[in-house]
């Protein structure tokens, strides 16, 4: 496949106004801002692009929950927080073409209706939010931003917002709390961000990367994004490979690509002459794969159908060398350390898994752990929080204990038991009538 | 990469912090980008961790003055993200990335290698407060893994011996 959304990678100067311009950038939000809303909007619904930031929601369809009567201000919100263990894409698209993500920041805000747009940027990407800034400036200068967008009519500001150190903030409602000077506690849905977002004003999120795709499925038609990947599925997606590869790293390749094919063709396959163990087809909060499931297909629909989940993309693969046992206790402390604390079963569920999966991994595993891990997980999952970090924390480690039990009951067997700690008895206790000898 | 080392100036105390014109400045520009006051309560701490070198109890009241919040509920967001500093920081401060792309590529034993050379614990500081050694978790560059930040600079496909190379050139400099 010809490189769409990584074609500026490896080339010199490629960040710059001048550069992105040369390939024909900026171009396609010319041509949408000789368009109306709703056929560009039903040009995105066409295409069929679906959110490339984890939930794969049609992005159209996202646009078009916005009331159109809505008399006051509206928000297009880029969301840059990428958090998700095993992520990188949105970081390679903003260091190599950061051009095209703001030019699809104001196809969406044209699209919308929004003349604020923020891009709330993960608080560590200090290197990065400084790319965008610079970017900002030149396309500002050059009539493509601010008031009377290339003499259209249309305003367009837009500002970079970093966060603090916060994965929930990657959730849209967090986020939304977080741009508002909030903690990032996720808000109750419904209402959803398109009708009541940040400020009270709908509001659209996208990621990165959908937004990236914008600039090329308005220039190239719908039916061209649409001719990528497959039904439903369509278009080029970004998957960020890292763990036990030879050569780890974002590949563009087209959805429906096998995970074999991204492995072995596109990353070198395993490294060190070892073989497969297990992966995580999209983020560390996907359920996890096991060897014999590498010919699933890198779509929203196939990893659906392997009960799995394509989310971001983020491909983290784990050799024969891996203690599966301990990749669930260091999952499990991401997840402790980053619930957010509003809901009590993923707030408490995640840090009884530590402690659980600590102790086997110490070998004091007691024979009723497993079982109690899965059912601290079927707490957290399902609907029983206001946000997905339960479901995120449940999924990854629920499937490495039922697809791995073998490797959890060995380590149990040879475990001894937990030195037992003296309760501690009060000091005086014996020492005044009525309490003991 | 020449890493700007962290310059811990606000006191450890409540006493009053006055912002300087060319602060005041950058925060009435900040609020212009939004609807309210409160939105710019991330970015405003962020220029003051950036003066300061990190965000104490009368940073905190400051801030929460000149926004109109308490300073309750500022103090409840500096502490709800991970990376306001609400004691003084040391010089450079080590982050390394513990989540499992970065701990199954060598990230652990970098950890290990960091608490040896510098005799310190995660969370703990070098006694010459040179150094300040953090476990994080993922930073989002799981490709190049193992990762370590440096204040703002991110360090990739680290190895002990790399590293130590870095940290002899940031001691070096100081």
């Amino acid at each position: 496949m010809e490189s769409i959304l990584l074609r500026a990678r490896g080339r010199a100067d490629s960040r710059t106004l001048a550069a992105y311009r040369s390939a024909g950038g900026w171009e396609g939000f010319r041509k949408a801002l000789g368009s109306s809303r709703d056929e560009l909007t039903k040009q995105v619904i066409d295409s069929e692009l679906r959110g490339r930031g984890g939930a794969g929601f049609p992005t159209g369809r996202k646009w078009t929950f916005v009331p159109k009567d809505h008399p006051g201000p509206r928000y297009l919100i880029c969301n840059a927080d990428e958090s998700e263990p095993g992520t990188f894409k949105d970081r390679e698209l903003i260091e190599h073409d950061p051009h095209m993500v703001l030019e699809g920041i104001a196809i969406a805000s044209y699209a919308i209706g929004a003349n604020v747009a923020y891009i709330y940027i993960r608080g560590e990407f200090v290197r990065w939010a400084a790319i965008l800034e610079t970017a900002i400036a030149e396309a500002r200068a050059a009539g493509l931003l601010g008031r009377d967008a290339l003499g259209s009519g249309f305003d367009l500001d837009i500002w970079v917002h970093r966060g603090a150190g916060a994965y929930i903030c990657g959730e849209e409602t967090a986020l939304i709390e977080s741009l508002e000077g909030k903690r990032g506690f996720p808000r109750l849905k419904p209402p959803f961000p398109a009708v009541v977002g940040v400020f009270g004003k709908p509001t659209v999120v996208n990621n990165v990367e959908t937004l990236a795709c914008l600039p090329h499925i308005v220039t190239r038609g719908a039916a061209w994004f649409a001719g990528i990947g497959r039904p439903r599925n369509t278009g080029p997606k970004l998957f960020c490979v890292s763990g036990h590869v030879r050569r780890p790293g974002v590949v563009e390749l087209p959805l429906g690509v096998t995970f074999r094919e991204i492995i072995e063709e596109h990353c070198g396959g395993i490294r060190d002459g070892r073989k497969l163990r297990a992966y995580f087809p999209g983020g560390s909060s996907a359920p996890i794969m096991t060897a014999d499931q590498l010919d699933v297909r890198a779509d929203f629909d196939a990893c659906a159908e392997a009960g799995t989940m394509l989310g971001s993309g983020g491909v983290i693969v784990l050799d024969d060398s891996t203690d599966i046992v301990g990749a669930a206790a260091n999952l499990a402390h991401f997840y402790a350390h980053e619930s957010c604390g509003q809901c009590t079963p993923c707030r408490e569920g995640a840090d009884w898994a530590v402690d659980i999966l600590d102790r086997i991994v110490a070998g004091h595993g007691r024979p009723g752990d497993p079982d109690t891990l899965l059912r601290i997980c079927r707490f957290a999952s399902q609907g029983m929080t206001i946000c997905p970090l339960g479901d995120a924390f449940a999924l990854p480690i629920s499937s490495m204990v039922e697809k791995f039990r073998a490797s959890f009951d060995a380590r149990i067997a040879e475990a001894t038991p937990l030195p037992q700690k003296k309760l501690p008895v009060l000091p005086w206790a014996g020492s005044r009538p009525g309490f003991g000898s | 990469m020449s890493t700007k080392p962290i310059e811990a100036v606000a006191p450890d105390s409540l006493a009053r912090v006055v912002f300087d014109p060319s602060l005041e400045a950058r925060i009435a520009e900040l609020l212009t980008r939004y609807p309210t006051r409160r939105a710019a309560l991330l970015p405003v701490l962020w220029l003051c961790q950036e003066r300061y070198g990190w965000i104490s109890a009368g940073v905190i009241e400051a801030v929460a003055a000149r926004l109109g919040e308490s300073p309750a509920f500022v103090e409840g967001v500096v502490t709800f993200y991970t990376m306001y500093y609400t004691k003084p920081p040391a010089r450079y401060v080590l982050q390394v990335c513990e989540t499992l792309s970065c701990a199954v590529c060598g990230g652990s034993e970098l950890l290990e290698h960091l608490e040896r050379r510098l005799g310190v614990k995660p969370g703990e500081k070098t006694a010459d407060g040179l150094f300040q050694l953090v476990g994080v978790q993922c930073l989002g560059a799981c490709g190049s893994a193992p990762v370590v930040q440096i204040n703002d600079d991110y360090y990739e496909n680290l190895t002990p011996a790399r590293l130590d190379a870095v940290l002899d050139e940031l001691a070096r400099k100081g």
